[in-house]
């Protein structure tokens, strides 16, 4: 399974939709 | 890294995470089919994982290949947290896919033998023939 970090989290979910791919949403790096 | 503080925010209140870590799978319509919240050892976040694709493989309506991925967690990881649920699951998807009753008899059959102790088991105990 291979994951493609990316940051630039609004354009990820726009290409996800374009390109019909599913999307991970890490929200472990920051603290809360 | 103030900006990715600044995202951390507003996409934490979007999608309601509230802890760290938290993980999404989403369908690429943006929508959460899985959610992991908390630390978990390497093999059980896998199956959480893979656990979640077969959520998302399901909602889209593919019965067979859902089936399959919960299939994949129940032997990759038939010891792991996630496998009960993928046990659960995998009847459910070949039910979907087949309008065949036996296949939630069979699952409920496979819960008297193995994860008897969970809540998908209690879960799936309604699906047992009943002798009358």
């Amino acid at each position: 399974m291979n994951i493609n970090w990316r940051h630039d989290v609004d354009r990820v979910l726009e290409e996800a939709r374009e390109r019909r791919r599913l999307v991970l949403l890490d929200f472990s790096a920051a603290p809360m | 890294m103030k900006e990715q503080a600044e995202d951390f925010k507003r996409l934490g209140e979007r999608f309601s995470a509230q802890w760290t870590p938290t993980i999404l799978e989403l369908d690429p319509d943006g929508v959460e089919r899985h959610r992991i919240e908390g630390f978990l050892p390497a093999d059980d976040f896998l199956a959480q994982l893979m656990l979640g694709l077969g959520h998302a493989t399901f909602k889209r309506e593919d019965w067979k290949e859902a089936e399959r991925r919960f299939r994949e967690v129940l032997e990759r990881f038939p010891e792991g947290d996630a496998a009960p649920e993928a046990l659960y699951w995998a009847g459910v998807a070949r039910y979907k896919g087949s309008h065949d009753a036996a296949a939630l008899e069979e699952t409920a059959k496979a819960f008297a033998r193995r994860y008897t102790d969970t809540s998908w088991a209690k879960k799936a105990s309604i699906w047992a023939k009943t002798k009358v």
